[in-house]
């Protein structure tokens, strides 16, 4: 019972977090297309950078945590979905949204 | 006399609507219009009412898609068309016709510790509650439910999820967790947490737009949440 409150304060917590990731991240893509950064050009800024590291880390992290959350409720809802076959199946999704999204964020911020 | 055209459900969880003609009456309510089917037109059709003044919870229906109590319903209010489609409440096992079975709907407030659990006996002096104290603001915002279900018939989250406890339960439970007299508080948050309980709610607030009493279920759910993650944090769930 526990388990499911702090699941629900962590999805709460880590959608204060993506309000913000996600304005800065569109206001961010508006500025490189409307200037016309080529892509060697956005690396060049983000290569080595501490900022874009720990902002898209943390972007990345609070996405791993809000999307399997979210999705646990919609299967559980929409198709009856309950139990441990659930909570294994959001977790697996967790890992992969953080591996995926964290090489992302590596493979633009390397040095 | 003009007249009204009336789809009565008939049957338990299959059956049909049946249509009648009822005369269109000065002040009439959607309860005088099914009153006067069982009365005039079909002895058969099976409804439930005691009050009729919108005390006891008993008359809610679906009345053109929507939960309402039917003896403080208007036909005026709610017949534009002059045509009324009337059903028994959404989300609860049909009896027979207008009539469902409440039992899921009270069992669910037991679930949810919905009992008064005090500490004195009666050789004790009356415990003293302030109606200034905020405690008791928050029981009188939440405490006038007349248990008509029209609130559990009209809440998504319970068609989604059966075991969900819903909006009336939940709410009766808020006005005991602010019941500064009540000594079951610690089982009652554990009764109230989590995926059946009041973090399953969507903040739809369906539940508050049709409540009768102009209660707002919604708002003690809420406070329901802050308070069981208070207690989460701290180790005490």
């Amino acid at each position: 019972m526990r388990a499911q409150v702090l699941l629900w304060a962590a999805q709460r917590a880590s959608a204060a977090i993506l309000a913000v990731c996600v304005l800065v991240h569109l206001v961010t893509i508006v500025y490189a297309v409307r200037n016309g950064l080529t892509a060697s050009e956005i690396l060049a800024r983000t290569s080595g950078s501490v900022f874009w590291t720990a902002f898209y880390a943390l972007f990345v992290a609070a996405v791993a945590v809000h999307a399997p959350i979210g999705l646990r409720n919609v299967l559980a809802e929409t198709f009856a979905w309950r139990g441990r076959s659930l909570e294994a199946a959001m977790l697996l999704l967790a890992f992969v949204l953080a591996f995926g999204g964290w090489r992302a964020v590596y493979a633009v911020v390397a040095v | 006399m003009s007249t009204l055209e009336v789809s009565v459900w008939r049957g338990g969880e299959s059956g049909h609507f049946q249509d009648f003609e009822v005369p269109r009456l000065e002040s009439q309510t959607v309860l005088d219009v099914v009153t006067h089917i069982q009365r005039r037109l079909d002895p058969t059709l099976s409804y439930r009412f005691s009050c009729r003044v919108g005390m006891c919870g008993s008359c809610a229906m679906t009345v053109n898609g929507k939960a309402r109590w039917t003896c403080r319903t208007h036909v005026s209010t709610v017949a534009e068309s002059g045509k009324l489609e009337i059903g028994p409440l959404s989300n609860l096992p049909v009896v027979k016709d207008l009539v469902t079975d409440m039992a899921p709907f009270f069992d669910k407030w037991a679930q949810a510790k919905g009992e008064f659990r005090g500490s004195r006996t009666r050789h004790d002096d009356f415990a003293v509650v302030k109606p200034e104290t905020l405690s008791r603001k928050l029981v009188d915002e939440a405490i006038e439910c007349i248990g008509c279900g029209v609130c559990y018939s009209s809440c998504d989250v319970v068609s989604w999820k059966p075991e969900y406890l819903g909006p009336a339960a939940l709410n009766r439970a808020w006005t005991l967790v602010n019941d500064v007299r009540d000594v079951g508080q610690q089982e009652r948050l554990g009764a109230i947490a989590g995926d059946a309980g009041c973090h399953a709610c969507h903040t739809q607030m369906t539940c508050t737009e049709r409540c009768p009493k102009f209660l707002s279920p919604t708002k003690s759910i809420a406070g329901l949440k802050r308070v069981v993650l208070t207690a989460a944090l701290k180790g005490n769930l």
